[in-house]
């Protein structure tokens, strides 16, 4: 069989390493080099669609299994595997890179050959976190994907991109070396348990912990995935990143790298310590709804517009997590709806406003103004995105936070109330944020000349708000594949859950919870 | 072969051999000839790591004090390396910097005969005789550029510490002998496990002198006070040298005595050894955080690596005892290809070793400064390289031996050095020139080539580490 999945991580990287090798010092190929370098993310993209062409949407398991021995002595194999959610997220990572390399097409014009050796770099570790099934191969590529990634920040940035870069870094190095220590303590109590290390997540799904080892060992593994979310109050290095970074940059920080961490949780943190997720998973919902509203409230009050829009994922990323948390069936498909659907409709918001500020070299909310009668093309697309972020009925955005809310209100209905706040504030400030930048009078005099769509940024932004619209229409596109998973890594969470009797205080959401898996059995 | 007392010794000869040649040739060289002195080190190295290769898995014991265990071969080859690579680096700046070519290159194969000899020295005089040998040879070489103050007051500073705990070291042996009788490891080890001693005064003065003696020899906090004066003063070849040489010798000496000798007093030693790594992780990164000057930088931060290594001293597990090993293969490529680069970018009248000469490295030297940011990742513990497995090697022997909060120091420290050596990488890639600063030199092609094999190395180490991480575990297995 051909290892379609080692395939997909290789392509763009073995493809970054081809690029490195034309000469290219002066800037004389940089058209020869961005055309190969999107001929490589297309390629990665249409492996990926093969992948999900041959992929069983109605198996829960793990497909396309690769397992070669890597570090025998520790159990440590290269092995990769994919199930409906991750399937997912590859094709979100290969459909942004192509959009991304594009959105930079003008933006980024000195060492172009690096920036694009650093995408695709980027993009090799990123779908390689989602392949993974060995925990160490796993914190391999996600420690790799910082490097690229703090390169891109710090390189092709704003003003502030070194500081930006550095923070980045070592924010989220911070929360995953902690996470190495568990992963570490993992494999050791499975060598106590049965002789020998591994780091087999499969494996390690089944080892049984105590439920205070679990408690140390969830909280480290979540903490590095919150900090990746952001989940408030781990959020602050992310609007610095998303701001600072050039236009591609942000636009994979946001569609894709931040799911990293969302998906994080749903493969790691809470399948394979269920009793502490239990316990934790109130707060944590309770931190998501927060930053739902926190997120919200600070987007309102941004006047550039790239901070907005990185706060809004602060609110967005938010719900999120709140599905994660509710762990029934409708919250956790909605979560992982919600992750692409943001993707697309974050990664279109970056990607609108990165060509803006190309325009004008500036993102300020106040230098705009009635864009609509210069470049009514652009604020259509605009105007797309918008609405899908905010998750209007018939677009992406509608179908994840319907389904998180819905899950939400299964297991706690006050998570709801909160939550259906942040959904009113979206609205709020997206719209506020719509109308100031392309309704009234054109204030700026440099603003009446400024150019429409041009042919790349058409290729950019089409498939982005044909997406919205396919996500929104046709939702169960998306939501078959990954139904089986989420049906499965629910009855994983939840099985192993303890009703919290045993001290003589039935958690009201724990019974909650019961009562939900036992209506769906 | 014909006496296999002199087998154990024959990597040892073959270096001393060729240190000899270089003396000789240098005394009797006409004035004006330029001999090619440097690579005849080569010829001996090589030689060192054929038999050495040879001598694998044999155990052959030279006059009851050497023996060529798989454990000392190990380290032989990794010295070997340093020592190889220092040689092909030097190459490129000993004329350049002006050092004399024949004491130089003679008194590098000299401390690499005295680091073979502490490494698979089994009796406690010896070892201390190697510690002399290699020790008086770097204390010239951190002095070798006698025009220079700094290089001088390096060299006498880390003379008189030097000396200082080597007289530790020796009453360490002195009080051994009075419990024990002997100076032999074995005698001592047998003598010690069969006798309780636990309480024995003397016995755990003596433990702490030796203690005292290994600590100061890998710059273990609070007896690094030599390390960054020295290492800033000594040139950057030699820093490069002597932070990974002698570090690797030592700890081969101090692993040995402490985790098969003195094991039975492990509940002693090991609290002590754990708070030595701690600080010694804690100051060596939270310090280096502070610097400007990449050479103490890089001292700081190979301070810190030291305390890397005593955790793994400390886990004291089969686990720990191979990720020494490997650790030290691991940082020693590392930590001499980053000083490679130092000492080739430097000058003869600048030695371009403050962090702001690196500005803008990547625009006149992309793939030099590509070199660079492997070598300072690697020192980081970043995927995909050497130092990552070594890293992840170390904490899972503390995890594994129960050591959470010294895994989890580690990890921490390892952030905040990430910061330091991303300062360099902002600097190369992300900062402009300063005006007036001259232009980074052309790189000549040897010394490319040697950058370019250790970073191939630090790679191979950090994507396919199966077979080191075998060999080491194999080489381990032989002495406990």
């Amino acid at each position: 069989m051909t290892p379609l999945l080692t395939l997909s991580w290789l392509v763009p990287l073995v493809g970054a390493l081809l690029l490195l090798l034309i000469p290219n010092r002066d800037g004389s190929r940089n058209a020869t080099v961005r055309w190969l370098a999107l001929l490589i993310s297309v390629a990665a993209f249409a492996l990926s669609l093969v992948i999900w062409w041959y992929f069983d949407p109605g198996s829960a398991e793990f497909q396309f299994v690769e397992r070669v021995p890597w570090i025998p002595a520790f159990g440590i194999d290269y092995y990769v595997g994919i199930d409906g959610i991750s399937l997912l997220l590859v094709v979100l990572t290969t459909f942004l890179t192509p959009i991304a390399l594009l959105s930079s097409w003008e933006g980024v014009e000195h060492k172009v050959k690096e920036f694009c050796v650093f995408i695709l770099a980027l993009e090799a570790a990123m779908i390689g976190v989602f392949l993974s099934l060995d925990l160490f191969l796993f914190y391999v590529f996600w420690d790799a994907m910082l490097i690229p990634m703090y390169f891109l920040i710090g390189i092709w940035g704003y003003d502030q991109r070194i500081y930006a870069a550095i923070k980045f870094m070592l924010y989220t190095m911070a929360g995953s070396v902690l996470m190495l220590i568990a992963i570490l303590g993992l494999a050791y109590l499975h060598s106590e348990a049965t002789g020998s290390y591994s780091f087999d997540l499969l494996k390690l799904y089944t080892l049984q912990m105590a439920p205070e080892t679990q408690r140390w060992f969830f909280l480290a593994f979540t903490i590095a995935f919150a900090i990746k979310v952001p989940l408030f109050p781990f959020h602050t290095w992310l609007p610095d990143a998303h701001v600072q970074a050039p236009t591609a940059g942000s636009v994979i920080l946001a569609g894709v790298l931040l799911k990293m961490g969302t998906y994080g949780l749903v493969r790691f943190a809470f399948p394979l310590f269920p009793t502490a997720a239990a316990e934790f998973a109130p707060w944590i919902g309770a931190l998501a709804v927060i930053g739902i509203i926190y997120g919200a409230l600070v987007a309102m009050v941004q006047p550039d517009m790239k901070k907005l829009v990185a706060y809004s994922s602060v609110s967005h990323l938010g719900f999120v997590v709140l599905g994660i948390c509710a762990m029934n069936v409708q919250g956790l498909q909605g979560a992982v709806y919600q992750m692409l659907a943001h993707g697309v409709s974050t990664g279109g918001l970056f990607l609108i406003v990165g060509m803006l500020s190309d325009r004008r070299h500036t993102r300020l909310i106040a230098e705009f103004g009635g864009l609509k009668s210069v470049m009514p093309r652009l604020t259509a697309a605009f105007l797309i995105i918008t609405l899908a972020s905010i998750g209007m009925p018939g677009l992406n955005g509608f179908v994840g936070e319907f389904l998180i809310m819905l899950g939400a209100f299964r297991w706690d209905p006050r998570y709801v109330v909160g939550a259906g706040l942040g959904v009113i504030l979206s609205a709020v400030y997206m719209l506020w944020m719509f109308q100031r930048v392309y309704y009234g009078e054109v204030t700026h005099e440099e603003n009446k000349t400024l150019p429409d769509l041009r042919p790349r940024e058409w290729a950019a932004a089409i498939p982005l708000c044909a997406m919205a619209i396919v996500m929104g229409v046709f939702p169960m596109l998306f939501l078959k594949p990954m139904e089986p998973a989420a049906r499965k890594i629910v009855e994983q969470v939840g099985y192993t859950q303890p009703v919290r009797v045993e001290n003589g205080d039935p958690h009201r959401t724990s019974d909650k919870r019961e009562v939900v898996l036992n209506v769906q059995h | 072969m014909f006496n296999t007392d002199l087998d154990a010794l024959i990597p040892m000869l073959c270096v001393t051999l060729t240190a000899l040649a270089t003396m000789g040739t240098e005394a009797f060289r006409g004035r004006s000839e330029r001999l090619p002195i440097g690579w005849w080190g080569l010829i001996g190295l090589g030689g060192a790591a054929l038999s050495s290769a040879l001598l694998w898995n044999r155990n052959v014991v030279g006059y009851g004090v050497i023996v060529a265990d798989n454990f000392g071969l190990f380290v032989t080859v990794v010295l070997v390396a340093i020592g190889a690579l220092t040689i092909v680096f030097s190459s490129q700046v000993v004329h350049r910097d002006g050092i004399p070519a024949g004491e130089y290159y003679a008194l590098v194969l000299f401390a690499i005969v005295g680091m073979i000899m502490m490494a698979t020295a089994t009796d406690l005089l010896v070892i201390f005789v190697a510690l002399e040998i290699l020790s008086l040879a770097v204390y010239v070489l951190t002095g070798v550029r006698r025009d220079s103050p700094k290089g001088s007051e390096a060299a006498f500073k880390y003379f008189l510490l030097g000396a200082f705990s080597s007289a530790f070291f020796l009453y360490g042996i002195a009080f051994t002998y009075g419990v024990a009788g002997s100076t032999r490891l074995e005698a001592i080890g047998s003598f010690l496990s069969a006798q309780a001693l636990s309480n024995n005064p003397m016995i755990l003065l003596a433990l702490g002198l030796l203690l005292v003696g290994f600590a100061f020899k890998i710059s273990a906090v609070p007896f690094h006070m030599w390390t960054p004066d020295a290492y800033e003063g000594a040139p950057a070849i030699v820093t490069g040298f002597m932070s990974t040489g002698v570090k690797v010798a030592a700890f081969a000496a101090f692993t040995r005595v402490f985790l098969s000798t003195f094991e039975p007093f492990s509940t002693q030693w090991a609290p002590l050894v754990a708070w030595l790594a701690a600080a010694t992780m804690i100051l060596g990164t939270v310090v280096g955080v502070a610097q400007s000057n990449l050479k103490r930088m890089l001292a700081y931060s190979s301070i810190a690596h030291g305390g890397y290594l005593l955790v793994g001293l400390v886990a004291a597990n089969s686990v720990g005892k191979a990720a020494i090993l490997f650790y030290l293969l691991a940082y020693s490529v590392t930590n001499l290809a980053a000083f490679g680069v130092i000492a080739l970018l430097g000058a003869r009248d600048r030695d371009n070793d403050e962090l702001r000469d690196y500005a803008g490295l990547w625009h006149t030297r992309p793939a030099l400064a590509a070199l660079m940011t492997v070598c300072l990742l690697s020192l980081g513990g970043l995927p995909p390289t050497a130092g990552f497995i070594g890293k992840w090697y170390i904490f899972s022997a503390a995890v594994s031996a129960g050591y959470y909060w010294l895994a989890i120091i580690g990890v921490l420290t390892s952030v905040v050095s990430v910061f330091f050596y991303l300062r360099v990488v902002v600097m190369m890639y992300m900062a402009d020139r300063e005006a007036g600063l001259p232009a980074p030199a052309a790189i000549p092609g040897v010394g490319m080539a040697a950058l370019m094999v250790a970073i191939i190395a630090i790679v191979y180490l950090g994507v396919l580490p199966t077979r080191v991480l075998d060999f080491a575990a194999e080489s381990i297995a032989t002495i406990f």
